[in-house]
């Protein structure tokens, strides 16, 4: 996998905290999906969230995008404190996500959805965008121009007007990436980004993980599987065990930690 | 109290005759996620079918006893509606397994068209009678207490009484048998239904020809009541507020809907009618459902629908 | 090759997003256009124009209307007759109780009142989703019908329950006469199509589309549930009040609330369906279908059975449409649910690489 710098320098560990998760509980009827959840995510750093299947993650990643409401603790946002948000809250401040399963818009086309990205950006009111003169006009271009940029950066221009559904799964993934890098966002949740990936594409995506976070500086949050891409790409770890924490560190750190290890390979409980 | 106790008696009665039809709409959104707007159609198709073959069998085989032709015709009927199931199942829903419950329901709505043009070109278009033998002539209860007794429809009682038995036999189908249970699986989810082995097609033909029996029998009823004419398939259009109210899963549902629909009509169009000009009965039904929709958007008994992201 | 259509290269992202980027299509639709403009009159007689081409424009209208709702937006509704009925009757009280109003001005009207209605109905669509909204909306379809059969002031106090317009005129022209009628609705389609369009293809249709397909991930996005659900709505519900008065001032000329009835609303349904759902063009495509089936049906039929030697009287026509009608719902659902649209784009595709077959 790509080469990444040592996580322990200390231009990335002194970064100020730009998500802070505050012991946060969610619970669905009787099913306690989260418990006392906290951890921080640093500016500009790939934070990796791990653990085994239905460990929460993806809930946990719903929590901070305000699709479910905890039951208890907060988020804190660039500094602001928050118990309940809306997605569209969420969305304004700057954080963006893909889904594990895909969540694209079938009916659409590549740059469509990709243009829906952009939607927080556009603003002419309906009576423009139907007679499409002056600044709707202007925005449409404005925003194609801004999509075709990220569809260069992901390599999918020969794909652009084909119908989302047709593309197979591993363009799908792109797809859904450049939905939310056209967000323009701080913050980028990535859920299982790579999951069904061939090692080629895993390549190719770790590299566009790699680029965004380097050349656009946007803080990463990510849940996955493959150890060897979490170990290589990510300054720090955070595990997640049925629903509580069991580790929170560096890669080598977490590599290291009983707990992670017994969750992982299972122990006489 | 008199004049109110008749509405709420009157209400109760018709209740269960929409709580009869909309049966026929939960059976098979039961087994089979598919809503059937066609149930209506299905209504007049079979009482068009009873009517007609009480009148032709007589004429063809050259008898004269009416029960004996009202039980040939009801067993003709009653093949007529396996038959129609079985179509339906083949032609259509077969084609259609797993599309989404917009894609059913617009099937559904063009079968109701298929169905009320083919049994009008079969069966003729005029009013035609059924003639069971339900009495037509009012009851009057409790002239102790109030004066003149309260009026009551024997014909309803009867339907009433006939609906409420097939209303509980059908529960306990669902809940004891073990097709009952293959049915719920069916509903549930089609595809894993058919991956542990549970005859897909078969289970269709089966929910749809019980539930042409339901509209059978309603048929037989409102027909009786009203006689039978392509009106009745608009009767479909009265039991959608009580499908709706009582959730589109619930047997037990059904029943409490209906009631609750008929008694609100009768007594909103005798009470509140008159204030707003009357007539109120065609959109009651209807916005008070609306109502209890925004508060309880799965309906009373319904089950609530969790989006998983 | 029927005809070549690469090579257009675009150096814009204007250019690239017009309604029709191939410069083939733009000239076909500028013939079409034409055509409806200028050939149609010369060649169109009076039956021609009251039976079929009137009718059809108008239902084009509302089907556009319903696609952006049903089709673009995803929210099902079975109550359009009644939006209809919202823009007629609307359009008609104000024509007839405010001296000098113009013709356009009371049917944009009509349509604004018919936005209104849309929105207020409208607001169930927030909590509740697929067949239940279904059953919603039919309160809409059921209490206007009521409505406007009850409550004497909507028909200004007529005592049959009917009311009529005449002597509708544009700028001191009189609107009577099949050839008015014509360019009258042809001019309002022609308009109302393109700013359709337009939507549909901007950021608000986009939101539509993406609260259609995936409405947890819009959300995300940051589309707003509200604003777009109701927009869908209020869009949807002006056209085809605007429609709905059209429909009673220049095709009926006096009507009653049976014309919008839950009947009107199924028909709509159907032609967005055969037609496409999701595509402007689709919707004129079902129109055009349900328009002349009927009459098709009524040419063909006895011809068939006079052929056979058995007379097919009106009643059995009258139920071989409905026969005709529900086959052909479940034979588009089955074979091609996205309609003649699709099955227009599917050739158009073919005659692109005939005579290769891929």
């Amino acid at each position: 996998m790509a080469e990444h710098s040592n996580p322990s320098t200390p231009e990335r560990g002194s970064n100020k905290v730009i998500l802070d998760v505050n012991n946060i509980s969610l619970s669905f009827g009787g099913v306690k999906a989260l418990t006392d959840i906290s951890f921080n995510v640093r500016e500009h750093e790939i934070r990796a969230i791990i653990g085994p299947n239905g460990a929460g993650k993806s809930s946990m990643l719903n929590c901070i995008n305000g699709v479910y409401t905890p039951q208890q603790g907060s988020i804190t946002f660039r500094g602001q404190t928050f118990s309940h948000m809306s997605p569209r809250q969420v969305a304004e401040m700057g954080v963006a996500r893909t889904f594990q399963n895909l969540a694209l818009f079938k009916g659409m086309n590549v740059i469509d959805n990709i243009m829906s990205g952009r939607n927080l950006k556009m603003k002419s009111n309906l009576f423009l965008q139907a007679l499409r003169i002056g600044p709707a006009a202007r925005e449409e271009a404005e925003h194609r121009e801004f999509v075709e940029h990220i569809i260069d950066f992901l390599e999918i221009q020969a794909f652009r007007k084909t119908p989302v559904g047709r593309l197979p799964y591993g363009l799908q993934k792109r797809v859904d990436l450049g939905r939310a890098l056209a967000m323009e966002p701080s913050v980028l949740l990535l859920d299982e980004p790579m999951a069904g990936m061939n090692v080629e594409e895993k390549q190719d995506m770790c590299r566009f993980v790699l680029e965004v976070n380097e050349e656009f500086a946007t803080t990463i949050v990510l849940i996955e599987h493959d150890m060897s891409v979490v170990m290589d790409i990510s300054d720090r770890v955070v595990v997640l065990d049925y629903g509580k924490k069991i580790g929170d560190g560096t890669p080598d750190e977490v590599r290291q930690n009983p707990e992670v290890i017994s969750a992982y390979l299972g122990t006489s409980h | 109290m008199g004049p109110f106790l008749e509405t709420l008696i009157g209400g109760l009665m018709s209740g269960m005759l929409y709580s009869l039809v909309a049966l026929g709409f939960v059976l098979i959104f039961k087994a089979s996620g598919v809503f059937n707007f066609a149930q209506g159609a299905m209504v007049l198709f079979a009482a068009l079918a009873m009517a007609r073959f009480a009148e032709w069998f007589p004429a063809l085989l050259g008898f004269d006893n009416k029960v004996l032709a009202n039980v040939l015709a009801f067993v003709a009927a009653m093949a007529v509606m396996v038959a129609v199931a079985w179509l339906i199942e083949r032609l259509v829903l077969s084609k259609l397994v797993n599309q989404e419950g917009i894609t059913l329901l617009m099937a559904t709505l063009g079968v109701t068209y298929f169905l009320d043009g083919f049994g009008q070109t079969l069966f003729g278009s005029e009013i035609y009678k059924i003639d069971i033998g339900l009495p037509k002539d009012p009851m009057f209860l409790f002239d102790k207490v109030f004066e003149g007794g309260l009026l009551v429809n024997k014909e309803d009682l009867y339907a009433a009484v006939i609906a409420a038995a097939l209303v509980i036999a059908l529960s306990a189908f669902f809940q004891y048998t073990s097709t009952g249970r293959a049915l719920r699986a069916v509903a549930d989810d089609h595809q894993a239904a058919q991956s542990i082995g549970i005859p897909l097609n078969r289970i269709w033909v089966i929910v749809w020809a019980v539930a042409g029996f339901v509209a059978l029998v309603a048929g037989m009823i409102w027909g009786s009541k009203l006689g039978v004419q392509f009106s009745l398939s608009l009767v479909a259009l009265k039991a959608l507020p009580v499908v709706i109210l009582g959730g589109l899963t619930s047997v037990p549902g059904a029943i409490i809907g209906g009631l609750v629909i008929g008694v609100g009509e009768k007594l909103s169009e005798v009470f509140i009618g008159p204030m707003l000009g009357g007539g109120i009965e065609i959109w009651f039904g209807y916005v008070l459902v609306l109502f209890v929709l925004l508060v309880r958007p799965q309906g009373l008994f319904g089950e609530k629908i969790i989006d998983r992201v | 090759m029927l005809y070549r259509e690469n090579g257009q290269f675009k150096t814009s992202y204007a250019a690239d997003q017009q309604i029709f980027p191939i410069a083939q299509d733009r000239i076909g639709i500028l013939l079409l256009v034409a055509f409806a403009i200028v050939g149609v009159p010369l060649l169109a007689d009076e039956y021609l124009f009251r039976a079929i081409l009137i009718p059809f424009l108008i239902l084009s209208l509302a089907a556009i209307g319903l696609n952006i709702l049903v089709g673009y937006c995803g929210q099902i509704s079975l109550g359009t007759g009644a939006f209809m009925a919202v823009g007629a009757y609307a359009a008609y009280n104000f024509f007839v109780r405010v001296d000098g109003m113009p013709v356009i001005v009371a049917i944009l009207l009509g349509g604004v009142c018919s936005t209104l209605a849309g929105v207020v109905f409208g607001i169930p669509s927030l909590r509740i989703k697929g067949l239940y909204l279904a059953v919603a909306t039919l309160a809409a379809q059921f209490f206007f019908d009521w409505a406007f059969l009850r409550i004497n002031w909507f028909t200004n106090n007529s005592s049959s329950g009917t009311v009529s317009v005449a002597d509708l005129s544009l700028f001191g022209i009189k609107i009577d006469g099949p050839l008015g009628k014509y360019y009258f609705c042809l001019g309002f389609v022609l308009v109302f199509a393109l700013l359709a369009k337009n939507l549909v293809r901007g950021h608000i249709g986009r939101e539509w589309m993406a609260m259609r397909d995936m409405d947890v991930a819009a959300s995300v996005i940051g589309i707003r549930p509200v604003y777009a659900k109701l927009s869908a709505f209020a869009v949807s519900s002006f056209i085809v009040g605007v429609a709905g008065a059209l429909w009673g001032f220049v095709h009926l000329g006096s009507w009653e609330p049976a014309a919008f009835n839950i009947d009107r609303s199924f028909q709509l349904l159907f032609m967005v369906i055969i037609g496409g759902l999701g595509s402007i063009m689709g919707s004129f495509f079902g129109a055009a279908f349900i328009s002349v089936l009927p009459i098709f049906l009524s040419l063909v039929l006895p011809a068939l059975g006079n052929l056979f030697g058995v007379t097919i009287g009106t009643a059995l026509i009258a139920h071989t449409e409905l026969m005709v009608f529900g086959g052909l719902i479940v034979f588009f659902l089955i074979v091609e649910p996205h309609g003649l649209a699709r099955l227009w784009s599917i050739g158009k595709e073919k005659m692109r690489l005939w005579p290769f077959p891929h």
